[in-house]
């Protein structure tokens, strides 16, 4: 029996179809095979969260997911956050007002996971902003400036949004 | 590529699953929601031939009411426990204990089933089914089917009954009537880890809060998840004074034998199982007595 599986996976909005060997782990797919190197490797064992990707608009370890498991899934990575322009968008922008990383190597996986966290929950509390990041290590800010950092993140969303249900309501 | 190389199957029904496993039993291992195999697959810590990737067999989805029992199909997923009224509704038990099992993108992926098949002691599905006296329902390949309880189930660490060809399809867990009052406690290093220490709980109280119908496992102190039955003999009939729940500590500590590792030693999680089971009755009896219901 071979080894190799066929895939066909969209990565930020674009179908990629490979031939793979079927222990390629996503992460390796998603950095080697299409060169989106911007999700990274830590312990690759579930536990620091630098790997952490949307799939099917869920976060989840790509360290703990072969390729072939996404076979006919949607995934986004960090890659997928900034404007069309190149700009950076509101989540990114308050980690940098914030100063929320210093060597930024967990920062892509804090992004996808607070991305969905956001997206369910625009006005979190400091507990629950803690417990959404439980599962991403930073060793570097001691999580202060992150949590700052989802807190204007979250007020500019919620202002953002207040506005368009106005607009809606009108 | 960190795993050894392997062959990949996705069967899409029970049948095929278990044809496969027939035919490739001891050489195959069930790739279920992967957060527990794929770690030990990283670190070569086991590097099967074939791997039957059950995830997409849709019909072992679901939590549905059956007769006393809430089913759970083998590959309903923790988030899809943690989000269902139904059950938060019938045990809440198990929407309070699902908290506490990793972190969101674990239980994204995470299964009922591969919980329960890997057997950690110190798990939280394992705990709560032993408390409750639950059921684990075994496909076999022949398509019969076995109903196991716990203490037959769960043999030591990481290691239970379940042979190379057989499934874990369903698990069953019994419904607890609104009066009851439940609680599920633990304490881990960090929210997300695994528990050094945990104590589910479930009991009844009449109306002078004498309890009946205690039912209280522990579990990560012992290489299974165990029902601390003498405790539960100990307090039928029994109010909850400063007396009575020092006896019970005192009892729990007697029932336990953990082990000392790098996060803790036997005598603190000795002491940490006593302390946990006097806090898990404290807040069933609150709850029996119509406190807050919902967790
Ligand atoms: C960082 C991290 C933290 C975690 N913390 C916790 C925690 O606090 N509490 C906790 O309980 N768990 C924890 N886990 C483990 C996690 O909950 C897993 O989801 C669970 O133990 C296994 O489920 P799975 O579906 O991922 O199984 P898999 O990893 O796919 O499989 C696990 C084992 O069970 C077998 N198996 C799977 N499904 C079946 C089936 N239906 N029939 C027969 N055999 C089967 C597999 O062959 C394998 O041996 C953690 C994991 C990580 C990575
Ligand atoms: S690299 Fe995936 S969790 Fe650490
Ligand atoms: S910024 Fe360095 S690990 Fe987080």
């Amino acid at each position: 029996m071979s080894n190799k599986v066929q895939v066909g996976i969209s990565i930020n909005g674009k179908k990629v179809q490979k031939q793979v060997e079927s222990r390629l782990l996503l992460t390796d797919f998603i950095r080697d095979e299409c060169n989106l190197t911007g999700t990274h490797l830590g312990c690759e064992h579930g536990v620091c969260g630098a790997c952490t990707i949307l799939l099917d608009n869920e976060p989840v370890r790509g360290c703990l997911m072969f390729a072939v498991q996404a076979d006919g899934c949607e995934i986004q990575t960090v890659e997928s956050l900034n404007h069309v322009d190149g700009t950076l968008n509101v989540l990114q922008q308050s980690f940098s007002d914030n100063h929320a990383l210093q060597c930024g190597f967990c920062t892509p996986g804090f992004l996808m996971t607070l991305t969905h966290f956001l997206k369910d929950n625009q006005n979190p509390t400091e507990n629950e902003i803690r417990e959404a990041i439980s599962g991403n290590l930073c060793r570097c800010t001691g999580y202060a400036n992150i949590i700052k950092a989802v807190q204007q993140a979250s007020q500019i969303l919620q202002k953002e949004n207040s506005n368009c249900s106005v607009v809606s309501a009108q | 590529m960190k795993p050894a190389v392997f062959s990949y199957l996705r069967p899409t029904n029970l049948q095929e699953a278990l044809t496969f496993l027939e035919e490739y039993g001891e050489d195959a291992k069930i790739l279920s929601g992967g957060q527990s195999l794929i770690p030990t697959m990283n670190m070569r810590l086991s590097a099967p031939a074939y791997l039957i990737d059950i995830s997409r067999i849709s019909d072992l989805n679901y939590i549905k009411l059956d007769g006393d029992f809430l089913a759970v199909g083998a590959l309903t997923k923790h988030k899809d426990i943690e989000n269902s009224d139904l059950v938060k509704d019938a045990c809440p038990l198990l929407s309070e204990a699902i908290r506490w099992v990793g972190h969101t993108q674990i239980r994204n992926r995470g299964t009922v089933g591969g919980s329960i098949a890997h057997g950690d002691p110190s798990a939280e599905l394992p705990c709560v089914l032993t408390a409750l006296r639950g059921e684990i329902v075994i496909a076999n390949v022949d398509g019969s089917e076995e109903v196991l309880v716990p203490e037959e189930f769960f043999l030591t660490y990481m290691l239970t009954s379940l042979q190379p060809e057989q499934m874990v399809k369903e698990v069953r867990f019994p419904i607890i009537p609104q009066e009851s009052g439940s609680a599920f406690v633990e304490v881990a290093r960090r929210h997300g880890d695994f528990g050094l220490a945990e104590v589910a709980a479930v009991l009844d109280i009449d109306n002078e809060g004498h309890l009946l119908n205690v039912k209280i496992a522990v579990g990560g102190v012992n290489p299974t998840p165990i029902a601390l039955e003498q405790v539960e003999e100990y307090l039928i009939g029994k109010k909850l004074t400063d007396e009575v729940l020092r006896q019970v500590s005192d009892l729990t500590q007697e029932s336990v034998d953990p082990e000392s590792d790098l996060h803790g030693t036997a005598e603190y999680r000795r002491e940490l199982a006593g302390t946990l089971t006097v806090r898990a009755l404290k807040i069933a009896v609150e709850r029996a007595r119509g406190g807050e219901k919902n967790v």
